[in-house]
């Protein structure tokens, strides 16, 4: 549905100096899919919208929507932003106050090639309205809603016109906390109930990992690693990505020897330990190992198994629903996550046990 | 209501007496001293007669009766208001394209032209003016020269010395105040609120028609009313290009009423107070759109800076066009002065004139018998009032902001009170309050100081706010707790954070303080002459060379005095210095 192939963006600071915004970026999404540009602020993913949207002008690459090039350097072509049919919701919503929420609505069909009639202005704008539970503000005045409500009717304004594509800049970063996790539940159950194509701009991991169909975590203007939520979070391509998306131990360790396919022994400073990889490693190799506090088994007994060690709790902070325990182990602070029945004091010993399958090995190099 | 208003900031001391309330108390009554009076007194005076040695002053509406039964009048009043909007249309249009052009288009050089359009803020007004009459006069004028040179014929192109010529001259010299602040207005507005009509697929027409214009259209409007008070104000171009010709408006009239034998000053009044109303309008729809701006006021984004427009082949129009306004606004008015200030008598240039060039008027302004004083009587006025301003405003200001005492946004308003004054509306209102007022200030260098602090509090208010609102509560009751009394706090804490905004205020003051002209002309007598004074003088008496030659070394002193404010400005990170 969207393609985009060996995007450049360069913008020009207030300085007048070139800065490199994307590199080389190329992604596929699917009719139908949602899809999340993942990293933190400056990485590039905001450029990489707007290029798409066409509010960019990129330097190289090529675009196209749902088999339509609208941007390609080596064609010469480039489709300007009010031709490209695309819906699009803005960080701060750019709801225009000097119009009212049915107007803002309806302002797409307003400045349309296409004649609507007032009936069929009219009846596309309720339902789309509806779809967003504004139905009844459509007299106020745009600026006498709430942040939520703006951000809905920022939503119905680019739903409006049907578009083929559906571009969301970090849509939910200006709300409170409780309402942006409702919101999050309410563009999934939209997204998925309309099956529109979207692009996803944000920067909060967990919006993208409950969101998304799949996700390219962005660095530095280059996509890091492209994959479904499961896959970015497990099996991290780099250690980049392992700390960008959730929270993470990283052991320095050196390869030892292949024991499986995709499994190898290695050292750490925790000793000798079994560990899983994605890409094909050399014995002497140096790698960074990532192990998520969740898949740290702690227990009061020594469990049966692989990769089993005993060290002391150090510290521990009580969260409600789970208790996050610092373990030391010959000098070695890990961070683990246990559930709230586990309640061994600080001080005395406690048994660590890591799944083979949950810790990976990173090519130290990558980044 | 300046009692009632001391009484209450004085109720929290109950515990025993507290020092500050003798500053707070002093600054108050500074303020409202300042603010008021001269107020009164102008209304007052304008209901009496002229008093003289024979006979005291009685009540009488005969002022309201001459001003407004004469016919004259009512052409002032065209005359004032055809010029007023004339010229601010005019700079308004010239500064929108210019700000559209920079903010929204890639014309190349733009950064250099920010920079370059600004110059003619610091060019006193009775300069400027001086050089588009060496520019723009149907006799000397060098447009016209060269004109007829071109052509082959006698024929008057351009005519300065009419209504039109004032507009074109003010107009131009005040375009950089609108481009100013349109440039803010370009920049305040969130571009997603452009971005996201042409998402919706709107052209470039109709996002300007249905989405900039009617969102801009608070800030156009503000900056009309906002350039429309300034224009109405002038006074160096109605004097010197309206006068001769015949062409009053109010702020000529009044001077022209004060300097007739003898001096009319009833009448001098009765205008003022019409030219106050005019303005008074101006300022108060200015602070109803300002506050009702707010409802534009849209959360903003990550201010993405818009794309800037393509424009293809036209960017060499607008570049052709920014060069033009470079010449028209900096450099033609300052080299015909550089050329005039190297002659030993006004000659338009040739190449005969250019073998006699000489130094000569640059020895004559240096040995002329007042200008060492008038210097001096500038420097003065301007440190003394931008420092004194600066500090009683830093302590209205913290009342304001900081405080919740009653009253405290009458302060406010009574400081800025001033602002409605035209600069010889005041010199006006102040004569007459100290000409009545046994104090001995009159004919000293004190009322112009006194004249000078009133005149540009207001500025000193605005700039001290902008920091003071920066400042945390929290710093100052840490001091507190850290046992600091409240004169060591304002000291120690509240002025070093304020320091921004402090220098660079003083510096804005110091500037306009020298250029001053339309108050001073009013209150200076032989002695007390300051520098716009003297050029004044000079172009009185025909000294046209001199005048050139101390308007050249004026307009690099205060260049110099700018590029200073920038490097201080840098240094303490202050981004508009």
């Amino acid at each position: 549905m969207l393609s985009v192939t060996g995007l450049c963006t360069e913008y020009v600071d207030e300085r007048g100096q070139a800065i490199r915004a994307a590199h080389e970026v190329a992604f596929e999404v699917p009719e139908g899919k949602l899809f999340t540009l993942l990293g933190p602020s400056g990485c590039g993913k905001t450029t990489t919208l707007r290029s798409i949207a066409g509010l960019e002008k990129p330097r190289q690459g090529e675009i196209s929507v749902g088999g339509d090039v609208v941007y390609s350097s080596q064609r010469g072509i480039f489709v300007p932003p009010n031709r490209r049919g695309l819906g699009m919701v803005f960080q701060s919503y750019a709801i225009w106050p000097h119009m009212t929420v049915f107007e803002n609505a309806a302002f797409p069909l307003r400045v349309s090639k296409k004649r609507f009639s007032r009936q069929e202005i009219q009846e596309r704008v309720s339902r789309v309205l509806k779809v967003v539970a504004l139905e009844e503000m459509a007299g106020r005045e745009a600026t006498r809603l709430s942040g939520g409500q703006q951000q809905r009717l920022a939503l119905a304004r680019a739903l409006v016109m049907e578009p083929r594509l559906l571009l969301l800049d970090e849509p939910l970063s200006n709300l409170d906390a409780k309402l942006r996790e409702r919101m999050r539940f309410e563009l999934k159950r939209l997204q998925r109930e309309l099956r529109i194509t979207t692009v996803y701009v944000t920067h909060d991991q967990s919006e993208a990992l409950a969101l998304s169909h799949s996700i390219a975590v962005m660095n530095a203007g280059r996509i890091q690693q492209v994959g479904t939520p499961r896959e970015i979070y497990e099996r991290p391509g780099n250690q980049f990505v392992a700390d960008f998306v959730g929270t993470t131990n990283f052991l320095d360790a050196i390869v030892s020897a292949p024991v499986a396919p995709g499994y190898y022994r290695v050292s750490s400073a925790l000793g000798e330990m079994k560990v899983r990889a994605v890409e094909a490693l050399q014995p002497g190799e140096k790698v960074i190992l990532s192990v998520r506090p969740e898949d740290i088994r702690l227990s009061e007994t020594r469990p049966e198994g692989e990769n089993v060690w005993e060290g002391s709790v150090d510290q521990k902070v009580f969260l409600g629903e789970a208790v996050d325990f610092q373990v030391k182990i010959r000098d070695r602070a890990l961070q683990s996550r246990a559930h709230p029945s586990l309640r061994t004091r600080v001080g005395e010993p406690i048994y660590l046990r890591i799944d083979p399958d949950k810790c990976v090995a990173l090519r130290a190099s990558t980044t | 209501m300046n009692a009632a208003l001391l009484r209450r900031t004085e109720a929290p001391g109950q515990a025993g007496f507290d020092p500050k309330w003798l500053i707070i108390g002093g600054c108050v009554v500074l303020a409202v001293y300042l603010g008021v009076v001269p107020l009164g007194f102008l209304l007052w005076q304008s209901f009496f007669t002229p008093q003289t040695a024979a006979k005291a002053a009685v009540l009488t509406l005969g002022n309201y009766r001459q001003a407004y039964g004469s016919p004259d009048t009512w052409i002032l009043f065209w005359n004032s208001l055809r010029f007023a909007i004339g010229a601010a249309l005019l700079a308004f249009c010239i500064g929108t394209l210019l700000a559209w052009m920079n903010e929204r288009t890639n014309t190349p050089f733009k950064g250099l032209f920010f920079a370059l359009s600004v110059i003619p803020l610091i060019i006193p007004g009775i300069l400027f003016t001086v050089a588009w009459i060496l520019l723009g006069s149907p006799k000397i004028g060098l447009v016209n020269l060269a004109l007829q040179r071109l052509f082959d014929t006698d024929a008057v192109f351009v005519n300065i010395y009419s209504l039109a010529g004032m507009v074109w001259v003010d107009g131009l010299h005040y375009s950089p105040v609108a481009f100013l602040l349109m440039t803010a207005a370009f920049r305040a507005m969130d571009p997603a609120l452009e971005e996201s009509a042409v998402m919706s697929g709107a052209g470039v027409l109709q996002v300007a028609s249905r989405i900039t214009l009617p969102l801009a259209w608070p800030a156009v409007f503000a900056t009309l009313l906002i350039l429309f008070v300034r224009a109405i104000e002038s006074f160096e171009v109605p004097a010197l290009l309206g006068l001769p010709v015949g062409i009053q408006v109010f702020t000529s009239a009044i001077y022209q009423a004060v300097h007739r034998y003898p001096s009319q000053i009833g009448l001098a009044s009765a205008y003022a107070v019409t030219l106050l109303v005019l303005t008074t309008i101006g300022v108060y729809f200015q602070s109803r759109l300002s506050s009702s701006g707010s409802k534009y006021a849209t959360m903003t984004g990550k201010g993405f800076r818009p794309r800037p427009i393509d424009l293809g082949g036209w960017r060499y129009v607008t570049t052709a066009i920014f060069l033009v306004y470079a010449l028209l606004i900096v450099v033609l008015p300052f080299a015909v002065l550089v050329w005039s200030s190297l002659q030993k008598f006004y000659s338009v240039p040739s190449m005969e004139a250019l073998q006699r060039l000489t130094l000569d008027p640059y020895r004559t302004i240096l040995s002329y018998p007042n200008l060492g004083r008038s210097v001096w009587n500038s420097l003065f006025l301007a440190v003394a009032s931008a420092t004194l301003i600066m500090l009683v405003t830093s302590v209205i200001c913290w009342i304001v902001v900081k405080t919740k005492l009653p009253g405290r946004w009458l302060l406010d308003n009574i400081a800025s009170l001033p602002m409605v004054f035209p600069g010889i509306v005041l010199g006006l209102a102040i004569m007459i309050l100290y000409l009545y007022l046994p104090v001995g200030v009159y004919g000293t260098i004190w009322i112009m100081l006194i004249a000078y602090i009133t005149r540009f509090m207001p500025y000193g208010l605005r700039y001290n706010t902008t920091s003071m609102l920066q400042i945390h509560k929290e710093l100052e009751e840490s001091a507190a707790m850290s046992g600091a009394s409240w004169a060591t706090t304002f000291r120690r804490v509240i002025l070093p954070l304020l320091k921004p905004g402090l220098v660079a205020g003083w510096i804005y003051i110091m500037i306009v303080s020298i250029r001053e002209l339309s108050s001073s002309i009013l209150l200076y007598s032989p002695g007390t002459e300051v520098l716009s004074i003297v050029i004044w003088e000079l172009w009185e008496n025909g000294q046209y060379v001199e005048l050139s030659a101390l308007g050249v070394m004026l307009i690099l002193g205060l260049f110099v005095l700018v590029l200073l404010a920038q490097w201080v400005g840098r240094k303490f990170g202050i981004k508009d210095a």
